[in-house]
């Protein structure tokens, strides 16, 4: 017996519940990283058993086969085979079934058996196989496999308690590993044969009930119904922007009185000076701007989670897939794309469910043009300030109205962008398969969703406490050095750093309507696009006093005519203003040519819709 | 329905309308229109179930040229372009 910790891997098909019973495992302890080299995510974390052995848990990507048709099934197969480099193989396998579907789950299963690691078979959403009236015969399945079988319900608590039992009594038998199975990828004759296989215990260990569930084919009788179907995915979407705004607000509010109050708690205990400005314009009012949004993003991943977990998302793509693929996309591009709708990088890690290389690619160049979250402080801050807050036809918030626009003309642009690829780069090639599952409906996981809403929470505030309050600390003291001479007449911001930039780029940007301080905020805007307003309160917060950092809106609907506000606002669906999504793309395509292929797209239609924008409101007499 | 040429019995998935529910005969997948190799398409189409003896049942269409379709294939339900559902010969 080693003191060592247990290594287990979870293996399984997609929509087994997989990351639940991860999330059930470990609870919120969880690391996530990338596999060194590449940058398949790799999900770990740990829990103790019952009799108080250590184990660590490795979330393996989800695959039908070991036969690695995409970056991610290869590192399942390549860590379970104990061929990855820097990575041990794991002393345990639990592969993960959804016991209501075996079919594809078995498969792979015996294919996995080959192998020879230690495994146990995992039977999850066991409750929902038994209302169903799905009768197993847990004997007989675990004799034809020559496999122990445990099952789970990794949605309840104490659904687990029998998986951490059999982790207990693996280890206390003795444990000798036996020596990893030579493998060879399965030819045609081999894959029919193993699913014949497994259809033949299922047939001798499963039985079905009598009435089969009919509840997934009555919803998507709706909700794949030609024309209602994408009613519904519209009405959808419609509904979560709407919730974007108005659930958020009291929160945002509620942040918002906090952090002033706390940066006049700062001004009333230091004295007059350099320190105090520092911390109140610079750290405080920067970095409560930018948490301020935490409750829109925690609402926008809550919608994304909960219609991933019910099941809704595969319908999307098959509602998308012909209309996405007269763009030029494939259907599987849509769950990358609606990730990008919280932040794109995440959405261009998601693209590696594409196999298709040029269709993987588009989808990445593409990609930036969806409204990400870093968008919404800037959306809601000229929105608030330059829309007035009234409702259409007694139910349609106008200010919700615009967010909604902001959205379609990002959908609308990317759309454009993939058509004009499809003819320009790709001329000469053929369209992608669309092959999916579309899992069974589920009630929501309302502990897995948490979980997960709470990891990308800390993710943002990570982001604020590092990134952003570095740059809000440079912006500050761009802003404020060197100091105005003795004398001097005017704000000091007007003979700092800040101005000086902001002055040398001002011509460049002036076609497009905007000033000085536009183009001061831009900069650090580069590293994350919330900065920017950030940056803004902090260019005419030093600029106007302690009042204006209270309300940036106030002060901007003064400053701004509409045209330049409109402007911006075209320039930020457009601008590629993030550091970060340009870095994750050179990673994901391995070269820098994509990069600057998407810096200078989207830098070129900014310029260009901004231009038109701010010109033809000018000319409308918008002021 | 459109007949396959080749048979007066045997139909292929990709020409089937939505109700249809049939058997699984064979798998081709010369000729079917998909970008996948013939060799690729039979190896992913067997992963997601579609073995010969399979039964399956056209559930639903998409909106532009009935394309996609979701097809149950015995216990799962699998969305597929008619394209690619050309390899699937049925009965």
């Amino acid at each position: 017996m080693t003191t060592a910790s247990l290594r287990l891997a979870l293996v399984g098909a997609p929509n087994t519940g997989k990351t639940s019973l991860f999330n059930r495992l470990t609870g919120s302890s969880q690391k996530v990283a990338n596999y060194p080299g590449v940058t398949v995510e790799r999900k770990s974390g740990g829990f103790v058993t019952p009799q108080g052995r250590n184990v660590t848990v490795l979330d393996l990507p989800g695959t039908y086969s070991l036969r690695g048709r995409s970056p991610d099934e290869e590192i399942t197969r390549d860590i379970v085979l104990g061929r990855f480099k820097g990575e041990a193989v794991p002393d345990l396998v639990f592969c993960v079934a959804d016991a209501t579907n075996l079919r594809l789950t078995l498969r792979l299963v015996l294919e996995l058996k080959r192998i020879g690691r230690p495994m146990i078979l995992v039977l999850n959403m066991i409750d929902i196989a038994r209302r169903r009236g799905v009768t197993i015969d847990l004997d007989r399945l675990s004799q034809e496999l020559g496999l122990p079988i445990v099952t789970s319900v990794a949605v309840r608590k104490g659904g687990v308690d029998d998986l951490l039992k059999r982790t207990d009594e693996f280890l206390a038998r003795s444990r000798e590993t036996p020596a990893t199975g030579q493998w060879t990828a399965p030819t045609i004759a081999d894959l029919k044969a193993a699913q014949r296989e497994a259809d033949r215990i299922i047939a001798a260990s499963v039985t079905l009930p009598a009435k089969p569930d009919t509840l997934t084919n009555r919803i998507d009788a709706v909700v794949l119904h030609p024309v209602a179907g994408l009613v519904i995915l519209a009405l959808i979407l419609f509904v979560m922007f709407q919730a974007v705004f108005t659930w958020a607000q009291p929160a945002m509010e509620l942040l918002s009185d906090g952090f002033s109050a706390l940066g006049q708690v700062v001004h009333d205990v230091l004295p007059e000076g350099l320190l105090q400005s520092f911390l109140q314009n610079g750290v405080i009012s920067g970095v409560g701007s930018v948490i301020v949004f935490l409750p829109q993003i925690i609402i926008i991943f809550l919608f994304i989670l909960l219609l991933e977990d019910f099941g809704y998302m595969a319908r999307a793509a098959f509602l998308m897939d012909r209309i996405m693929g007269g763009a030029g996309l494939h259907g599987r591009a849509f769950i990358p794309l609606l990730s990008s709708f919280a932040c794109a990088i995440p959405g261009i890690m998601a693209t590696r469910v594409i196999d298709n290389r040029r269709d993987r690619l588009t989808t990445i160049l593409i990609a930036p043009l969806m409204t990400c979250s870093a968008r919404i402080p800037v959306y809601t801050l000229i929105i608030s300030a330059f829309v007035p807050a009234k409702m259409l036809w007694g139910w349609v918030n106008l200010q919700g109205l615009v967010m909604f626009g902001l959205y379609a003309a990002g959908i609308t642009s990317a759309l454009t962008v993939s058509a004009v690829a499809k003819f320009f780069l790709w001329r000469d090639h053929a369209p992608a398969p669309f092959m999916l599952e579309l899992p069974d409906y589920k009630i929501p996981r309302l502990r897995s969703i948490a979980i997960g809403v709470f990891t990308r929470a800390k993710m943002f505030l990570y982001r604020a406490g590092t990134t952003i309050l570095s740059m809000m600390v440079l912006i500050w003291f761009l802003a404020s050095f060197p100091t105005a001479p003795a004398g001097a007449e005017g704000p000091a911001i007007n003979y700092s750093f800040a101005a000086m930039i902001g002055h040398a780029l001002e011509p460049l940007l002036r076609p497009i309507g905007f000033n000085w301080q536009i183009a001061v905020a831009l900069i650090p805007g580069m590293a994350a696009r919330e900065v920017a307003v950030a940056a803004l309160g902090t260019v005419y917060s030093i600029e106007g006093g302690k009042e204006a950092a209270e309300a940036i809106g106030q002060v901007l609907a003064q400053k701004w005519t509409l045209p330049t506000a409109l402007s911006l606002l075209v320039w930020y669906i457009f601008a590629p203003q993030c550091a970060s999504t340009l870095a994750v793309i050179r990673r994901e395509t391995g070269s820098a040519k994509w990069m600057v292929v998407t810096f200078v797209y989207m830098l070129a239609l900014a310029y260009v819709a901004s231009f038109l924008t701010f010109n033809l409101a000018q000319a409308l007499g918008l002021h | 329905m459109t007949r396959d040429p080749n048979s007066s019995q045997d139909i292929r998935l990709g020409h089937a309308d939505r109700g249809f529910v049939g058997k699984i005969l064979r798998l081709d997948a010369l000729q079917t229109g998909s970008s996948l190799s013939p060799h690729e398409l039979e190896q992913r189409l067997v992963e997601m179930g579609f073995v010969e003896g399979a039964r399956v049942e056209i559930l639903h269409e998409g909106t532009i040229r009935r394309d996609p379709i979701a097809v149950r294939v015995d216990t799962i339900t699998i969305a597929l372009r008619r394209s690619e559902a050309m390899a699937v010969i049925v009965e």
